[in-house]
């Protein structure tokens, strides 16, 4: 473990963490200890982020760290097996039909896959059908519907209507959030949770799924 | 009321006064009867004793309007953009049926034709890259590249006419290939200047700008027909001014998109802060392009990439508020009146923006999602303040829930004056029951 690289990440230092990680690689530190790391501090700026002590710019910013040590270590895991993270759960993701904004639900499904979700992102105005599929095929145990707009309220309450139809609302829990959203669009919708943000759809996420 | 002759040597409180009585006795409107002069004048100097902190006699109530009135009317989101028919039959219905105090524009519901022949990429919008029932949304994109302040700084206007629009408007691509209109400079030059208005991949941008400028000629008439109807048959005044952006915003919404902007924050410090304040001037003077002496002197703000959770309160202090600031001090000099509408939340921003450079009751603060009690304490007494009542509530409440809410709000806000009534979030659908609930309660209102 190298808490330089874990100090630089949490504080942002985008230059500096590269250059450590390219330092430790030359070294020939263990590979996957890297991104130990880098999910360390992932684990830190989240839980400051909750904490309202820093915001969805570092969040970004992290990302951008994490992808591009993540690209440094890959091609000196491939022949050792890369034996991932273990994964904790199982999420369907996406921003429901007619709305077409991203930035908040990429941001999501980064934090949930940094705490260890297995998340297949289904992109943007996805159709009532397309969320049915996934929930039968990848049988996750959360559904995470995204929406900037009010017009998205119903979409939101189709889609977990289909589900019903589907016979599939039992084996999930469904959480809503983005923009307009609220308690009162959860309870609308027939959603079991409305989360405010990022670290808020986790936090539902690991306590559906029995993680601490 | 016309503008007096020594307008220029009036102070900034002279000037806002003067405006403001100018809006309120309507200079140039004709209205269909002495009726609907009178509920005008009222309902303009309710606004305009808001505006000022001063007690109205009633809070007056506005709805900030998406695409509600056209599904209300059993519209779709296109023909808001597509059909001028429908466009004036919606407005008109809508204002007739729920009577708000003013009047929505329908100059927001732009002619999808123009960004279609244009092929503007910066929006989707009804039945073009969303369904037809639903409203425009922004599709961001890098259209400057991270390199690029140097170029957007050293001249703004080049950089957009040569580098931007090409990128934003596919019908202004070969606009990349046009020589820096400063080499027009002598005799010599000119011919060698105009050869690539000769090329007729050139010349087809001009043509489509020529039709594009045709609707939206034929449009502006439309819509000032619609609200003409509204304002001088009803009686409801306009309180929308101008349009401005806080330079923060430009930058991000406009050239660099919300991720690459918060990346920026941290890459790009310095960049930032010289573009921001190269634009002040350009914001400045935007507002006037729509407002005319005898219009609401407001300029209404949208305000995008402060918000609480895109970026820290020391971010903001440091990379949005000054040259923000600066637009808003060279408006409120010459008496006009910054409409600042704060989208998701200032929770953290609230000590902030009551900044003591910034003169008492020369702002309105309008309020998406921000805790309102909050906004209260820190505002009373410094500025005009509104908003918050959820679209949530509107669309999926019950009548009563919407006029508890309502009431709660006035209760809470409303005593000392200073405020009027608005939606949140625009409103795109909503239970008509509802929406009549939430303007009848806040009429009903006693203050």
């Amino acid at each position: 473990m190298s808490k330089e690289l874990i100090d630089a990440v949490v504080d942002m230092r985008e230059e500096d963490a590269v250059k450590i990680a390219e330092k430790l690689l030359e070294s020939g530190a263990e590979p996957l200890g890297l991104l130990d790391d880098c999910r360390e501090a992932l684990g830190i700026i989240g839980n400051r982020f909750a904490a309202g002590e820093c915001f969805v710019p570092e969040l970004i910013l992290a990302g951008e760290m994490l992808r591009q040590i993540g690209a440094m270590v890959k091609p000196r895991i491939s022949g050792s097996g890369g034996a991932a993270q273990k994964k904790i759960g199982k999420i369907v993701f996406g921003t429901v039909e007619g709305d077409i904004h991203d930035i908040a639900k990429d941001i999501v499904v980064f934090m949930l896959d940094v705490n260890g979700f297995d998340v297949m992102d289904l992109g943007v105005d996805v159709p009532v059908a397309k969320f049915v599929e996934a929930v039968k095929s990848f049988k996750p145990q959360v559904v995470g519907l995204s929406g900037f707009l009010t017009l998205a309220y119903d979409p939101m309450k189709n889609t977990v209507q289909a589900l019903v139809d589907a016979g599939l609302r039992d084996s999930v829990k469904v959480m809503i959030g983005g923009g307009q959203m609220d308690d009162q669009v959860a309870a609308y919708a027939k959603a079991d949770a409305y989360g405010k943000d990022a670290m808020a759809a986790v936090t539902l996420s690991k306590g559906w799924v029995g993680a601490k | 009321m016309p503008k007096p002759e020594n307008f220029d040597k009036l102070t900034p409180d002279q000037k806002r006064q003067a405006r403001l009585e100018a809006w309120v006795n309507h200079e140039g409107l004709e209205f269909a009867n002495p009726e609907a002069e009178k509920g005008y004048r009222e309902r303009a100097q309710m606004f305009a004793d808001a505006f000022l902190m001063k007690k109205p006699k009633r809070v007056p109530v506005a709805i900030a309007t998406g695409f509600f009135p056209f599904l209300y009317a059993g519209y779709s989101c296109k023909d808001a953009m597509y059909d001028y028919e429908k466009l004036g039959k919606a407005m008109k219905k809508f204002h007739a049926d729920f009577m708000p105090d003013t009047t929505a524009s329908a100059g927001l519901y732009v002619p999808g034709r123009v960004l279609e022949i244009l092929d503007y990429k910066l929006y989707h919008w009804p039945g073009h890259g969303v369904p037809e029932n639903t409203s425009y949304q922004c599709a961001e994109a890098e259209f400057m590249k991270p390199d690029e302040y140097a170029a957007y700084m050293r001249d703004p206007s080049d950089y957009f006419i040569r580098t931007y629009l090409p990128r934003v408007m596919g019908a202004l691509e070969p606009w990349k290939e046009l020589p820096p209109f400063t080499d027009l400079l002598e005799l010599p030059f000119i011919p060698w200047g105009m050869l690539p208005f000769g090329l007729p991949h050139i010349q087809e941008t001009f043509k489509k700008l020529m039709q594009a400028g045709e609707i939206s000629l034929e449009w502006a008439m439309k819509v000032a027909e619609i609200d003409n109807a509204t304002i001088t048959g009803l009686g409801l005044p306009k309180y929308q001014g101008g349009f401005s952006k806080a330079p923060f915003d430009v930058v991000g919404d406009t050239m660099r998109g919300t991720r690459a902007m918060m990346l920026d924050t941290f890459r790009k410090k310095k960049e930032i802060l010289e573009a921001c304040e190269r634009i002040v001037p350009f914001m400045t003077k935007m507002p006037y392009g729509a407002y005319n002496w005898g219009s609401a002197p407001t300029v209404f703000f949208p305000l995008h990439k402060g918000a609480d959770s895109f970026m820290s309160p020391k971010g903001f202090k440091e990379l949005y508020w000054p040259s923000f600031k600066a637009v808003m001090l060279n408006l409120i000099s010459d008496g006009m009146i910054p409409f600042l509408f704060v989208e998701g939340s200032y929770n953290q921003r609230l000590d902030l923006i009551t900044d003591p450079d910034i003169p008492a009751g020369s702002t309105i603060w309008y309020f998406d999602k921000t805790e309102m009690k909050d906004v209260k304490k820190h505002l009373q007494g410094w500025a005009c303040f509104s908003g918050n009542f959820p679209s949530s509530l509107l669309k999926t409440g019950t009548v009563d829930q919407v006029k508890d809410h309502t009431k709660q709000l006035l209760d809470d806000l409303a005593g000392d004056g200073g405020y009027y009534m608005v939606n949140g979030a625009v409103l795109d659908e909503a239970k008509a029951e509802n929406v009549h609930a939430f303007v009848d309660t806040t009429k009903a209102y006693k203050l």
